[in-house]
């Protein structure tokens, strides 16, 4: 997987929904979009910010809620390194539709039931069900059997929530780089799996990093349920999407 | 436990603890103690340098591979859809009863497991097994039940395989095969089945320059035999291009789509040929390194191969300055698998062969420009291979006189199910649905599957239909299915197998399977709806548009080809009034009625709209 971008200084111009802008080279096309205040939905591409504690965009490319048309060819945005003259379609009824489609079927793969939920207000995959307004998915629930996993004194892991981006198996690893979280198995029994060991001697901070980059609200730091409230959280005041990911950073990383 | 501790040290040690050869030592883990169980991944992970979570994510990907013990003897019975029409489900009786043991489980004893498994490239003679790495095949009640008594009684398996079949034709006979596996060629054709001989090609390339080698490939106009059909010569030359201090030549070996088994006859013929064929790759590209990814299901030829390998050397046609000519040096080392589909997948092929989980990479780069242990590497299908060093030999004029336009040369077919003459067909491209179904004697024939699952399905009654990439293209299955089967249920298994073998990294296919499989059999049970027929349509155009590689791209296709070419399969299943949701509350609460004794009281019955 492409889990960082390397850019260089060389300028390229590309048109994103007919607007033209300039990237670096080596830039994707979904950094691209970001550092000219243009929104692409992303559930498992991740920017650096001094609040996530990345040190790197990472870029798993798992989720495809991403997809652009790229000169008529469909694409994830966050994998796809810009080129000179590319002609990028990103709001469009096609893909926003198919954006629906994908964030419809997350929500059946597993069990999400928002309004008990830590997350609700802050969560991504919630936010992108309004923006796109899914009222009820036209797919029928897969009630599948997921375990909570409770037994490290920070961190809670609800696989009913879960939806396999795997921002936690690139992000979150110890200081000689082992992992903390993996992806077991495969097709429609893939699941993420805590490193018990390694998880049971987290720091605050890295519990807290973990509740921060999951999307979703299957990583949770214990003891800390409620700190903001509902009405004012991330997306209770604006709604994804209305904001560029990196006004405050033009992009830049922090 | 320090015996089983030094063991696993060991077999860490004969691959240099490298975790690049991760899934070697697992494989061989796998085989001496029967599964990798945590604590030998946590002392792995030691070995090699790498995390728990690391190994398992390995361990847990592959079919092979387990964490609980698989059994003294594992048997991994082929469940995919010519061993069904050929009489699985009998044989899968026979195996469990008379082991005392269910499917998908081991005897309480540890003695014997049973597994269902994916197609395992024994499309001509099913039903196949592979009992600790040996196959068995034409399997019947009878004989599942006397390997059974062989395995309580301790035989070896080799000669539970003697015992019950003579040796298979051709080198299948030969000690380092030993296999009772049948080549059922049934027509040979020019190229890949054609008149050969051992290091002629080889020997030509050498005294032409890279450059005129990477010309006769592309005026041959040869395309990859693996399925998607790209241009050799250009893939060639894209990597001969890509900087870099060293490049890779990989054979695709992996066959793994159902009904396929062509590769499996080539490695088993004409191994010297397509090995021929990558060291005239790797001269063309100036690569120095070579791998075949061969398909685990396929180990029992590894000896061999390795032995046409040791030949090849000792003739000087592999290793330092080959043929003569300073400074070509390229050598082959053979990498197994361990029961993935998805590892066909170049990309997925990449990461499997460098240790971890088969999943297909994020592209761009693609493997021309960084592949293994990021070289530029170029993956060719064993025939594109075979044929690129007939080329070499005969010309590409000679190449190109045969098949069509676009579609030059011949094709090897593994013709299976309904059908008089299984087997192996090398036939010029061009050629059509109706011949071939002459050519196998297929009776009465109501679809053929092309190219497998990912392929296309056919009504039969298209007879001109030609076989080619320009009109329906086919990585090498051609699948009958005859007038008494039931369609929808080879369509189910179809699904199945894509449901299991999706890497489940992308979410669209990951869901997208499960929900296509989870709704055809929803239909198949009387209980679809139309909107389902509609839903069906809109997830596979999705899965087609955002998937990251090719088996989520194609895994649609099985409904799709059978929603417009048999259109009244689906129709006779629909209930009439399925155009709204109809819910039958008598129905529904029979099982507790029944459960608590009591009887329902006979009202007007009245459908609920939901
Ligand atoms: C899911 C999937 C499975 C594949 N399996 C195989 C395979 O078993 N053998 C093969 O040669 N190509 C397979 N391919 C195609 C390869 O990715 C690749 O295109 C091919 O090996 C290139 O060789 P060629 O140009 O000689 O065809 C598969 C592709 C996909 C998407
Ligand atoms: S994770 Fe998000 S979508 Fe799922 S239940 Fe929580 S708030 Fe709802
Ligand atoms: S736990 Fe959260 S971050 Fe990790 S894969 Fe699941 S949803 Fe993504
Ligand atoms: S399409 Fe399927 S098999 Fe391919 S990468 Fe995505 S999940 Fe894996
Ligand atoms: S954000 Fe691009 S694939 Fe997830």
């Amino acid at each position: 997987m492409s889990e960082t971008i390397e850019t260089s200084s060389e300028i390229i111009t590309l048109t994103i929904d007919g607007q033209e802008i300039q990237a670096a080279a080596g830039q994707t096309i979904l950094q691209a979009a970001q550092k000219n205040g243009i929104y692409i939905p992303t559930l498992c591409a991740l920017h650096a910010t001094k609040e996530n504690g990345l040190e790197s965009d990472i870029a798993p490319g798992t989720c495809r809620i991403c997809t652009v048309k790229v000169n008529g060819r469909t694409m994830a945005a966050c994998t796809t390194p810009v080129a000179q003259g590319f002609v990028v379609e990103n709001d469009t009824e096609e893909l926003n539709d198919l954006r629906k489609t994908i964030v419809e079927l997350l929500f059946v793969e597993g069990n999400h039931f928002c309004p008990s939920c830590e997350k609700s207000g802050s969560c991504d995959l919630q936010a992108l069900a309004y923006r796109y307004q899914m009222l009820s998915p036209r797919f029928r629930y897969a009630f599948s059997s997921r375990e909570v996993n409770a037994e490290s004194p920070k961190l809670l892991f609800d696989r009913n929530r879960c939806i396999l981006c795997r921002r936690c198996v690139l992000a979150i690893r110890t200081e000689d780089g082992k992992q903390l979280f993996g992806f077991t198995k495969r097709g429609d029994k893939s699941g993420i799996i805590m490193d018990e060991e390694l998880v049971k001697n987290i720091s605050e901070e890295q519990a807290q990093q973990a509740m921060h980059i999951c999307p979703v609200g299957a990583i949770i730091r214990k003891e800390k349920g409620f700190d903001t409230p509902f009405g004012q959280r991330k997306y209770d005041q604006n709604p994804i999407g209305s904001e560029t990911v990196c006004t405050t950073c033009n992009g830049e990383k922090s | 436990m320090s015996e089983h501790i030094a063991a696993l040290s060991n077999i860490a040690a004969k691959y240099d603890n490298d975790p690049n050869r991760l899934l070697d030592i697992l494989i061989d883990v796998q085989t001496q103690e029967r599964c990798v169980t945590d604590d030998a991944a946590r002392q792995l992970a030691r070995e090699v340098g790498l995390s728990w979570a690391d190994i398992h994510q390995t361990v847990s990907f592959y079919h092979l591979l387990s964490e609980t013990p698989r059994g003294e003897y594992t048997i991994y019975l082929n469940n995919g859809p010519v061993a069904i029409m050929q009489g699985y489900e009998e044989v899968a009786a026979a195996f469990s009863e008379a082991a005392g043991c269910p499917i998908n489980s081991v005897t309480e004893d540890g003695r014997i497991g049973i597994f269902a498994t994916a197609d395992m490239g024994m499309g001509d003679q099913e039903v196949a097994a592979l009992i600790n790495k040996v196959v068995f095949t034409c399997l019947t009640p009878e004989k599942a039940r006397a390997l059974v008594k062989d395995m309580q009684e301790g035989l070896s398996v080799q000669d539970m395989a003697t015992k019950y079949g003579e040796y298979g034709d051709g080198n299948n006979s030969l000690p380092s095969i030993g296999s009772m596996v049948r080549n059922n060629i049934q027509k040979a054709g020019p190229v890949c089945f054609g008149p050969y001989e051992f290091g002629v090609a080889l020997r030509k390339c050498v005294t032409l320059s890279p450059e005129e080698v990477l010309a006769k490939i592309k005026a041959s106009k040869l395309r990859g035999r693996g399925g998607a059909g790209f241009p050799t010569g250009m893939k060639w030359e894209l990597c001969a291009k890509a900087p870099g201090p060293e490049r890779c030549v990989v054979a695709n070996a992996d066959e793994g789509e159902p009904g396929t088994f062509k590769d499996r006859v080539l490695l088993t013929e004409r191994a010297e040929l397509f090995f021929e064929g990558m060291a005239v790759c790797a001269y063309a590209v100036g690569a120095s390194t070579g791998a075949l990814y061969l398909r685990g299901e396929y180990t029992y030829l590894r000896e061999y191969l390795e032995q046409v390998l040791d030949q090849m050397r000792a003739d000087n046609l592999l290793g330092k300055d080959i043929a003569g000519k300073a400074g070509f040096d390229f050598d082959i080392r053979v990498q197994l698998g361990a029961g993935s589909y998805v590892c066909g997948e170049e990309s997925a092929l990449l990461e499997s062969a460098e240790g971890k989980r088969g999943e297909p990479r994020n592209r761009p780069p693609f493997p021309a420009q960084s592949g293994y242990r990021a070289m530029p590497t170029v993956i060719d299908n064993v025939e594109t291979l075979a044929s690129a060093a007939q080329i070499i030999d005969k010309g590409a004029a000679w190449f190109s006189r045969m098949g069509t336009e676009e579609s030059t040369g011949t094709k090897v077919l593994s013709i299976s199910g309904d059908c008089d003459r299984p087997g192996i067909y090398e036939v010029e491209f061009g050629i059509t649905l109706g011949e071939l179904l002459d050519m196998a004697g297929a009776q009465n024939p109501q679809a053929v599957q092309v190219g497998g699952p990912s392929g296309r399905c056919l009504n039969a009654a298209e007879k001109d239909t030609p076989i080619s990439f320009e009109g329906c293209p086919s990585a090498g299955a051609f699948l009958i299915i005859g007038t008494e089967r039931d369609l929808l249920e080879i369509i189910d298994n179809f699904m199945a197998f894509f449901t299991d073998e999706s890497c489940g990294s992308c979410s669209s296919c990951r869901a997208g399977t499960w929900m296509l499989r989870n709704t055809l059999r929803r239909i198949r049970q009387g209980q679809g709806t139309r909107e389902d027929l509609t839903s069906m349509r809109q997830l596979s155009a999705v899965m087609q548009k955002t998937t990251k590689c090719g088996l989520g791209h194609t895994a649609p296709h099985p409904i799709l080809n059978t929603m417009d070419n048999f259109p009244h399969l689906y129709e006779a299943l629909i209930p009439e009034r399925s155009d709204i949701r109809v819910f039958d509350l008598d129905a529904s609460i029979k099982a507790a009625n029944a459960a608590v004794g009591r009887t329902p009281v006979p009202e007007e019955k009245e459908e609920e709209q939901l």
